[in-house]
C-alpha cells in the first residue's frame, strides 16, 4: 500500500465526486430537455429498471465477494424466504422481508 | 393512433399538507428498509477502509462527497494497490454512468415552477439506487410540488445516516465476524428484489424489469465492467421495443 498524504486523499475523493457527480448533472440537464410524458422518458425509465434487475440478477447469479462463498441453492432458497415474507406473510413489509432473507442466508450457513 | 403515452409507472395519488408535511414524510418513509440496507453496506465500507490508509474524517467525507457505494469501493481498492489517479477517476466515473437513465427520471418527475434548477442539481447529488427505487414509485403519486420535497426528506437522511454508518464501520471492523457480514452483503439483493417485484405495478415497468434480469448476467459474462449500463441499454431497449410492438398490433 502506497503511504501517501491527507492532502492526495483529498484530492483523490474530490476527483472521484466530481466524476460521480458529472453523471447525475447530466441527467438533470437531459430531463429538463425531455416531456416527462414523452417516449424517451419511458424508455429511460425502462433501462434504468432494467439496469437494476439486472444487477440483481447477476448478484443472486454469479455473486463475487463474502456471497461467493454460498451456493446458488442457498441465495435462491433464501431469497423465497424472503419472497414469502414480504408478499404472503406481512403484507409486503419490507424491513421484514429483507430481514428474513439475511436470517435465512446465514442460517443456511449454520445448518451446513 | 391515439394511444395514451404507456407509463412505466402506474399511479395512485397521495396528498400531504403541506411541502414540508411531504418533507417530513419522506424522512419517515426512509426509516426501515431503505436506511438500513444502505447503512449496512457502509458499514461495510467504513470496515474495509479501517484496513486502508484512510483517516476515519476522510472515511466520511468520500461518503458524503461520492455517495455512490460501488464507486467508493472501486477508490478503496485501486488505492490500495497503488492505481494512477487518472486511472481510479475513470473507473470510479464508469461506474456512477448508471446514475445517467435514473436522475433523468426522477428529476423529470420532480420538476416544479416552485423549484429553481439549482435544487435539482442539489437533490441529484442525494440519490442513491436504493432511494431511486422506493422514490421512483412513490414521487409521481404525489402532488407535483411535493415531489422534491418528499424526494430531498428521503435521501437526505438516508445520507446523513450512511455518514454516520461509515464512522461506525471504521471502529468495529475488528469485531464482525463473516456470518454478520454474509447478512449485510445479502440485505441489497433481497431489497431490490422485493422493492421491485412489489412496487412495480405497470405492464411496461414488469417487462423491464424482466428482460433486465436475463441480460444482467448475460452482460457480466460478456463484459463485467460495462455489464450494468449494457444490461440496461440491451434488456430495457427491448422491454421497451416490445411493448410498443405489442401495442401497435392491438
Amino acid at each position: 500500500m502506497s503511504n501517501v498524504g491527507v492532502g492526495y486523499l483529498l484530492v483523490l475523493i474530490l476527483a472521484c465526486a466530481a466524476g460521480t457527480y458529472l453523471w447525475r448533472a447530466l441527467g438533470v440537464a437531459v430531463a429538463g430537455r425531455l416531456d416527462p410524458d414523452g417516449e424517451i422518458f419511458s424508455w429511460m425509465g425502462c433501462v434504468a429498471l432494467a439496469m437494476i434487475a439486472g444487477l440483481v440478477a447477476r448478484m443472486l447469479v454469479e455473486p463475487v465477494g463474502v456471497l461467493a462463498t454460498t451456493s446458488l441453492l442457498e441465495r435462491l432458497g433464501a431469497t423465497a424466504c424472503g419472497v414469502v415474507v414480504y408478499f404472503v406473510f406481512t403484507r409486503r413489509n419490507l424491513l421484514a422481508g429483507v430481514v428474513a432473507g439475511c436470517v435465512a442466508i446465514v442460517l443456511f450457513q449454520l445448518l451446513r | 393512433m391515439l394511444h395514451e403515452t404507456e407509463r412505466v409507472i402506474d399511479v395512485e395519488t397521495t396528498d400531504y399538507p403541506s411541502p414540508r408535511a411531504a418533507l417530513a414524510a419522506g424522512a419517515r418513509d426512509a426509516l426501515g428498509a431503505p436506511i438500513a440496507v444502505l447503512a449496512a453496506g457502509y458499514v461495510g465500507y467504513g470496515a474495509l477502509a479501517s484496513g486502508f490508509d484512510f483517516p476515519p474524517l476522510l472515511i466520511v467525507a468520500s461518503t458524503l462527497l461520492i455517495w455512490a457505494l460501488p464507486g467508493q469501493l472501486i477508490m478503496l481498492e485501486m488505492h490500495a494497490v497503488s492505481a494512477q489517479l487518472v486511472l481510479i477517476v475513470l473507473a470510479v466515473s464508469l461506474s456512477a454512468s448508471r446514475f445517467l437513465p435514473m436522475t433523468t427520471v426522477l428529476s423529470g418527475m420532480m420538476r416544479h415552477p416552485r423549484y429553481s434548477s439549482w435544487q435539482m442539481y442539489a437533490a441529484a447529488h442525494v440519490l442513491a439506487m436504493t432511494t431511486w427505487v422506493a422514490a421512483v414509485n412513490r414521487v409521481p403519486q404525489l402532488p407535483a410540488e411535493q415531489r422534491l420535497p418528499y424526494f430531498v426528506g428521503f435521501a437526505l437522511l438516508c445520507w446523513i445516516a450512511c455518514a454516520v454508518a461509515s464512522a461506525v464501520g471504521y471502529f468495529v471492523a475488528d469485531q464482525m465476524s463473516e456470518l454478520v457480514k454474509l447478512g449485510l452483503v445479502f440485505m441489497n439483493p433481497i431489497y431490490f428484489l422485493l422493492i421491485l417485484t412489489g412496487e412495480t405495478k405497470a405492464a411496461l415497468g414488469r417487462l423491464a424489469l424482466a428482460a433486465g434480469a436475463i441480460t444482467g448476467p448475460v452482460a457480466y459474462a460478456i463484459a463485467p465492467q460495462w455489464s450494468l449500463l449494457a444490461a440496461g441499454l440491451v434488456g430495457g431497449s427491448a422491454a421497451y421495443a416490445l411493448h410498443r410492438w405489442r401495442r401497435h398490433r392491438e
